[in-house]
């Protein structure tokens, strides 16, 4: 830069500024009197009219929120509903000594140290005119109490309103979600003039994701007041126009099957009609009442929420990623065929350990090249059906080994492995699907072939939420058609007489282009459950079921992580159980994948899980008789050890963690 | 050490209180203006004299920051420039960072108090303009101007994007006034003038649509008596209602009827105008006109390029703060959110206004001498 002080002139320059600046304030003084013009305006030619307009000045318009939406269950069960309530509000204006106001109202209406605490922290984040909740829901004897005091309390009210109530409670806490009261970022983001009246937002679940529609439009009405500011009449009425009513594909019945089947033990299921890609069932264990957030929740049950290490508040069945283990395998054979690689015939032969070519044997561990299989000595000669019913690791090693990690992480992602399954709920995990891709943006090593190895059996870097893996094994069962998992079928104004379908056209092309492809696969989860380590699953149920498990391990044996105390909640038990399935295997209906996250193996602990929602669908959506109890496979000597676990690359398990849990403030 | 430090502080307070160096005129016009202020708080805010005492204690703060930086001599300041200048960009992309999407990016908690950083640019931008021609031959060529420009568009822009419209014109103001007093040539600011008209309807995509809103309601405020289209009328029918001579102190129904929204905050000149009519709107836009009149006249008297400037740029943003706000409670503007200086309660738009003029005393104690 060149600075060319020694031309500066001086001189020259302040008169030149001198100018400038007269001129400057020439150009001032013309404003001033342009804007002094438009007062005249006002004030002296149309004096007249606005001063009649002032003393007739007796009408305010009045703001009345919309009811919110409703939700409903595919069978018309409420599942969110808004009930009348009267609330204590304080316009901050109107006070002049605010302690001493909240010390006097206290002895009329009991004031909780959370309703002082919310207040206050609503009070410093709002307008003075704008008047702020106090006490939630009143109840008779406190609105009464009230009543008889008003006089003494100006600037303070009783104010109907409709407050949200979730009649099922915890049921379908993560599928639902909640609505809490709207704070001082929400008012920055939402449309002032949409939301004027309102006191709530949806903070999660479908009342988050289907804010638009549940929200509504606000009305007005014109009111005649009197030098008071009281109401005297109202003069004209613009209602509003309520929000749109919500149908779940989900039945309720079927969802409280699913989750009484975990019995308490932390765990998802979601279970997907493959045909329309409609979610028959979403639940996510343990769980907790939502209807705790919608005044504002309590400082002690909030941290008794985020402090207990099951994590109730995480949706585990969208948030929570876990190893896929073996249930990743039909979809690798399928991808063995549609690529050319394997032919259905091919065989492989398990001899109870596999070698990197260029590695001799011995040497068990996955660095030195050589990976176990299931059962010891092997299966023998396998080909792909009995490769799927048996589990075969090694036909699955080669098979990954064959098709290379590309094309493997090419198909897999097909299936929305790695990526989000576009289901209408916000904020679900990617989880990793191993790709050169990935390993290159999270380390500073290379793709290794042993990787692609372990790819092949759902281990290493692999993690899936138990939606994409339900979601895979729906299109899958759907023969490849994909569909975006939906949860709401319908919605429906007040004034409709019909709710009105949410088409959900397939997203492409089905992936599987020969059938006879599709009907391997079929034949092999078939044989899971005739033959394999599904044996029995099937029994007294109506319908053909096919399907697939899969044991992870949370943990590699080589890491650290066995001998730390930190995540002693966690080490209790080392597998996660998966069961993918889908019925009937002729004419598939629903697909369900399940994981229990301290189950021991997938067939035994989540298998009769799947089995449950089954049972309850032939029922509830079938009408079909119930099904004979389930017979569990015998728990006896572990079927096989399916995750090979002395495999030594970690498995990435990610537990559900709080930073993932979708923006549950108080 | 300590002691020094300590020594050297309690002189510079005992100088700055017992030999103020101010200039009496400005000082007299900023009191007379705070005056009429407090007065006029005192109404609107329906007889609340915590409202009063706070928007007084504001003044007394601002004040004392005033007597404070009038003692910093303008070439301190100068080599101060570009360090504020970055360091309150700086704050602005800190905010626009943490505050991510929820729309609440504006504020930055210091745990005590909450600020704005865009505050802080509608002094350090005219600062940072005067800075960069300060050592140039004037007026400025097209290379120098395409740098303030820059220098301008960069916060500027942040500001804009957080979205605050109403802070982005005044900063946007201040540092084009100091492009303006630099001497560039007329055919050249008629040239960007026509330049920034044309790109009205480009601009007009990227506002927000309730920005897009605020000025179709200005054009037809009965369509929208829930939002802004309520303020619009109600402030007419209140600065109407006025007539010649006013309503009297205390008399205006609009606000005491509750007619009237933020009638203490940016719709307290509709209040003013209301109990005091076309009189007292004519006697405060003299008071306006007389401050900024001192303000340049400070500016002519200054000893070297970056007082001028700065000086300049000071008083000439007064008067945006002026017409916008003003325009706005006559129907005349768009609702943007830039306060009345002196009369809007709250805020630290009193405070930051009063540490602008602390700068123009301190220009003002260190100008030329006359020949």
């Amino acid at each position: 830069m060149k600075i060319r002080r020694s031309i500066k002139d001086t001189r020259g320059e302040s008169a030149l500024f001198r100018r400038r600046a007269l001129a400057g304030f020439v150009l001032i003084l013309l404003g001033l009197c342009l804007l002094v013009s438009r007062y005249m305006q006002l004030q002296v030619t149309r004096y007249d009219e606005f001063v009649t307009r002032s003393t007739n000045n007796s009408v305010k318009p009045r703001v009345i929120p919309p009811a919110r939406g409703l939700i409903y269950d595919r069978n018309g069960v409420l599942l969110a509903d808004n009930v009348p309530a009267f609330r204590l509000e304080v316009v901050p204006d109107k006070i002049t000594d605010m302690p001493a106001l909240l010390t006097e109202l206290g002895k009329v209406v009991p004031l909780g140290q959370d309703d002082l605490d919310a207040f206050k922290k609503q009070l410093r984040q709002s307008r003075r005119f704008d008047s702020v909740p106090l006490k939630m829901r009143l109840t008779e004897d406190e609105i009464d109490r009230f009543a008889v005091n008003r006089w003494r309390f100006p600037g303070v009210d009783v104010v109907p309103y409709l407050t949200r109530r979730y009649p099922l409670g915890g049921l379908f806490a993560h599928v639902v979600g909640y609505v809490s009261r709207i704070d001082a970022d929400d008012l920055e983001r939402l449309d002032p003039v949409r939301y004027k009246g309102t006191s709530h937002v949806g903070r999660t679940g479908i009342e988050r994701s289907y804010e638009d529609v549940l929200h509504g439009t606000p009305g007005y009405e014109l009111v005649e007041v009197n030098a008071d500011g009281r109401t005297q009449r109202v003069l004209q009425t613009h209602p509003p126009i309520p929000g749109r009513n919500l149908y779940l594909s989900i039945d309720a019945r079927v969802q409280k099957a699913a989750e009484a089947a975990f019995d308490g033990r932390p765990g998802a299921a979601v279970a997907i009609d493959p045909r329309n890609g409609q979610v028959l069932a979403m639940v996510s264990v343990p769980t907790f009442d939502p209807n705790l957030f919608v005044n504002g929740i309590s400082q002690a049950d909030y941290s008794g929420l985020t402090n207990d290490p099951a994590k109730p508040l995480v949706n585990r069945a969208m948030k929570g990623v876990y190893p896929p283990g073996s249930t990743v395998k039909p979809f690798l054979a399928l991808g063995g065929l549609e690529y050319g690689v394997r032919r259905p015939g091919d065989t492989v032969l398990s001899t109870g350990e596999f070698c990197l070519p260029g590695h001799g044997g011995g040497n068990s561990t996955g660095r030195g090249g050589c990976y176990r299989d299931d059962t010891r000595g092997g299966d023998g000669t396998v080909n792909m059906v009995r490769a799927i019913e048996k589990s075969t690791n090694t036909y699955f090693y080669r098979l990954a080994l064959d098709l290379g990690i590309d094309r493997l992480s090419a198909w897999m992602s097909r299936f929305s492995f790695g990526g989000k399954t576009g289901i209408d709920l916000l904020g679900e995990s990617e989880g990793v699907l191993p790709s050169r891709e990935w390993k290159a943006k999270h380390s500073k090593f290379g793709w290794f072939p042993g990787e692609t190895v372990i790819a092949g059996i759902g281990q290493g870097y692999w993690a899936v939420t138990p939606l994409q893996l339900g979601h895979a094994v729906a299109t899958l069962a759907g023969h490849g058609v994909p569909y975006q998992p939906r949860l709401v079928m319908a919605s429906k104004a007040v004034a409709e007489a019909q709710p009105q379908p949410l088409p959900n056209p397939p997203t492409g092309p089905s992936l599987i282009s020969k059938d006879s492809d599709w009907s391997v696969i079929n034949e092999g989860m078939r044989a899971v459950i005739t033959s394999g380590t599904g044996k029995g699953l099937n029994d007294g149920f109506p319908y053909l079921i096919a399907g697939k498990s899969g044991t992870a391990e949370r943990f590699s044996r080589t890491s650290d992580a066995y001998n730390t105390n930190k995540n002693t909640a966690y080490l209790a038990t080392r597998h996660r159980a998966w069961f993918e399935a889908y019925t009937p295997a002729d004419d598939p209906q629903i697909a369900a994948a399940v994981v229990l996250e301290a189950g021991a193996w997938g067939a035994q602990d989540a298998g009769p899980i799947v089995r449950k929602i089954f049972d309850a669908w032939v029922v509830f959506a079938k009408g079909g008789p119930p099904p004979v109890d389930v017979p569990l496979p015998k728990p006896a000597t572990p079927p096989g050890n399916e995750a090979a676990p002395d495999q030594a690359v970690p498995a990435e398990d990610v537990p559900a963690d709080a930073s993932s849990s979708d923006g549950t403030t108080p | 050490m300590i002691e020094t430090i300590h020594a050297r502080f309690s002189r510079f307070l005992r100088r700055t209180l017992t030999r103020p160096r101010i200039d009496l005129p400005l000082a007299i016009g900023l009191f007379a203006l705070a005056a009429v202020g407090l007065i006029t708080l005192y109404s609107a805010g329906d007889d609340n004299m915590a409202l009063v005492g706070g928007q007084a204690g504001r003044f007394v703060l601002g004040g004392v920051l005033l007597l404070l930086i009038s003692r910093i001599p303008p070439s301190t300041l100068r080599s101060w420039t570009p360090w504020l200048y970055a360091g309150s960009t700086a704050l602005l992309v800190v905010v626009a960072v943490l505050g991510e999407g929820r729309g609440a990016n504006r504020w930055l908690n210091l745990g005590v108090m909450r600020f704005q950083p865009s505050e802080l640019l509608k002094l350090t931008m005219p600062m940072m303009v005067a800075w960069y021609l300060h050592p140039r031959q004037l007026p400025p060529s097209w290379k120098d101007m395409a740098v303030v420009g820059l220098l301008i568009a960069i916060p500027a822009g942040l500001i804009a994007k957080q979205p605050d419209l109403g802070t982005a014109l005044l900063v946007t103001g201040a540092g084009a006034f100091a492009l303006f007093l630099s001497g560039m040539a007329w055919w050249r600011i008629g040239l960007l003038i026509g330049a920034v008209g044309g790109m009205i309807p480009v601009g007009w995509h990227f506002l927000h649509q309730y920005q897009r809103d605020r000025v179709l309601t200005l054009l037809n405020p009965e369509s929208d008596p829930l939002g802004n289209g309520w303020h619009i009328i109600q402030s007419q029918i209140a600065v109407g209602s006025g007539g010649v001579f006013g309503k009297g102190w205390q008399h205006s129904t609009q606000s005491r009827l509750d007619f009237l929204p933020e009638h203490t905050t940016d719709f307290i000149f509709a209040v003013f105008s209301e109990e005091f009519g076309l009189i007292g709107v004519i006697g405060i836009m003299l008071l306006y006109a007389f401050i900024i009149g001192r303000c340049l006249w400070i500016a002519m008297e200054a000893r070297d390029t970056y007082s001028r400037l700065l000086a300049g740029a000071i008083g000439m943003s007064f008067f945006v703060y002026v017409f916008v706000n003003g325009g706005m409670v006559a129907g005349m503007l768009p609702v943007v959110g830039v306060p009345m200086p002196m009369i809007s309660y709250g805020g630290t738009s009193a405070v930051s206004l009063l540490v602008g003029f602390g700068v123009l005393m301190s220009i003002h104690a260190n100008r030329k001498m006359h020949e």
